[in-house]
């Protein structure tokens, strides 16, 4: 057989195995359960108005907060990291090494449940605000390793160039190195920020107020009362507003990392 | 500060090691008030890490760094005001990519000097002039040719009116028909009596602006003297054989 017959015969078997299957598919599921059980009209029609104004908003809300919480402490922890006094690298990497084995979802029970009555001491903002002090706690911990790559990423020669025109190491890491290191890093954070919006939705382990509910705290409401009770409909309506939020962003992370390929 | 008598910059018996290496091996060496300095010498010599320590980029492993009559190593002395007076030029122009030409200007003028920003600016667009790169203020460094950001960073080492430039091969990063431009405002400088140290592979400047010449090999000053003496009778055979190979 020719080689150009061989790989027509090939991809011929690959669309023939594809179309088999969607085939199979189609024929074997219950169309009608599915429709019961995942798009339950009622639950679509009545559901919606809170998964977005109070849901939606939520999940942003508590997104923002423990993005730019987290930056600051990453900030924090990376220029400890680089620091040339060993304890701040020893406690920064510490504390690195520790948050980013723990899962977040234990992390957020402990600072939920366990450290309120260790420590006698509740985080401002009640149950929600020791659930996103816990996410900014772990996402400091992933975005400094970042953040510190992108600082050692900015040529020796830029602190050099500074520290000869007589600017104090602080001034040169603020006015030179960072501002530097940012743009080499932000495809990475808005990465971390995609990561974070779905991280949020561990929260619901806390049972909060009504109002203070995110994205999966609602839909799991509705998946026990309202007229999709019983069926994941709510579930699918959560999915579905997941990806409207972090398709975008995940676009939007390609976009820069190609822009930034062309610039080098 | 200081008086004409004393030297710009004075090295006495400076050693510097890298980890078990050691890269300069005891160097006594002065630069005079409104002196061109150039140093030559084949790479892996110590020109460049000399240079390095006059500004304290690289830090002494022993031996004294005066400049302007201030010991650079003592604890006391404040570096980055001697460091503000010491104009600095990198072999790969080192500019801020993320600010203006004027703002890479204008940074340390404001910041470390205290400028205002009318001031600032002034100055900045005067040393662009003398430099020839008047309307190239709002440029990012990115879209200026290698000549064009030498001489860019050369104006933002005036705009600190320093008392001295060190120049680290300043046109080793060129392509050849860039590198003349470059020279052209070196020149300009040692005319007007800038006192510059310039670490170089160009021999005619040498002979042309230096008034004196080092040379420089395994870390050791071999000899020094005036530029056109040393160029046409190197007496120690290693210039010899090095003149022979770059001339």
């Amino acid at each position: 057989m020719k080689r150009s017959t061989r790989r027509r015969v090939n991809r011929g078997v690959l669309y023939g195995v594809l179309v088999l299957f969607v085939l199979v598919a189609a024929l074997r599921l219950d169309w009608t359960a599915i429709r019961a059980n995942f798009f339950n009209a009622d639950g679509m029609r009545e559901n919606w108005h809170d998964l977005i104004t109070i849901g939606v908003k939520n999940t942003i809300i508590y997104t923002i907060i423990s993005f730019f919480g987290g930056l600051v402490l990453a900030l924090v922890l990376a220029l400890s990291k680089l620091s040339p006094v060993a304890p701040y690298r020893w406690l920064a990497t510490a504390y690195i090494e520790f948050f980013r084995g723990l899962p977040a979802l234990v992390v957020i029970i402990a600072m939920g449940f366990a450290v309120p009555i260790a420590f006698q001491w509740t985080p401002p903002g009640g149950v929600i605000g020791a659930g996103l002090l816990a996410l900014i706690l772990v996402s400091g911990a992933y975005m400094a390793e970042t953040i510190r790559a992108g600082i050692q990423a900015v040529p020796k020669g830029q602190s050099e160039a500074a520290r000869s025109l007589g600017m104090s190491g602080g001034r040169t890491m603020v006015s030179i190195v960072l501002p530097q290191a940012f743009r080499i890093v932000i495809p990475p954070l808005t990465n971390e920020f995609v990561l974070l919006i779905k991280d949020t939705a561990l929260l619901f382990v806390l049972g909060v107020l009504a109002n203070q509910r995110e994205l999966t705290s609602i839909s799991r409401d509705f998946m026990s009362s309202g007229p999709s009770a019983g069926t994941a409909t709510s579930l699918m309506q959560a999915a579905i507003l997941y990806l409207i939020i972090t398709l975008p962003l995940t676009r939007l992370v390609a976009w820069l990392e190609k822009k930034q390929q062309r610039a080098r | 500060m200081s008086d004409q008598t004393t030297p710009a910059i004075q090295v006495l018996d400076l050693h510097k090691y890298f980890g078990e290496n050691e890269v300069l091996k005891g160097i006594d060496f002065h630069v005079d008030q409104g002196q061109v300095v150039c140093v030559i010498g084949p790479s892996g010599s110590g020109k460049s890490t000399l240079l390095r320590c006059v500004n304290r980029l690289e830090d002494p492993t022993s031996g004294t760094i005066l400049v302007e009559g201030i010991d650079i190593c003592d604890d006391e002395a404040d570096l980055n005001a001697v460091r503000s007076r010491i104009g600095m030029v990198f072999q790969s122009f080192n500019l801020f990519p993320h600010m203006t030409v004027m703002r890479n200007l204008c940074i340390a003028q404001q910041r470390v000097r205290g400028r205002g920003k009318g001031e600032a600016v002034e100055i900045a667009r005067a040393n662009l002039a003398k430099v020839g790169l008047d309307g190239k203020e709002d440029a990012y460094p990115a879209h200026l040719s290698g000549g064009q950001q030498q001489r860019v960073a050369i104006a933002r080492a005036l705009s600190m009116d320093p008392d001295m430039m060190l120049f680290d091969e300043p046109t080793s990063a060129l392509d050849p028909e860039l590198v003349g431009d470059v020279l052209e405002v070196m020149k300009d400088l040692a005319s007007e009596g800038m006192t510059m140290m310039v670490v170089t592979h160009e021999m005619g400047f040498a002979r042309e602006v230096g008034d004196k010449l080092v040379f420089m090999d395994g870390g050791v000053i071999l000899e020094e003297g005036v530029p056109a003496e040393v160029l046409a009778g190197p007496r120690h055979e290693r210039t010899q054989a090095f003149l022979a190979k770059v001339l």
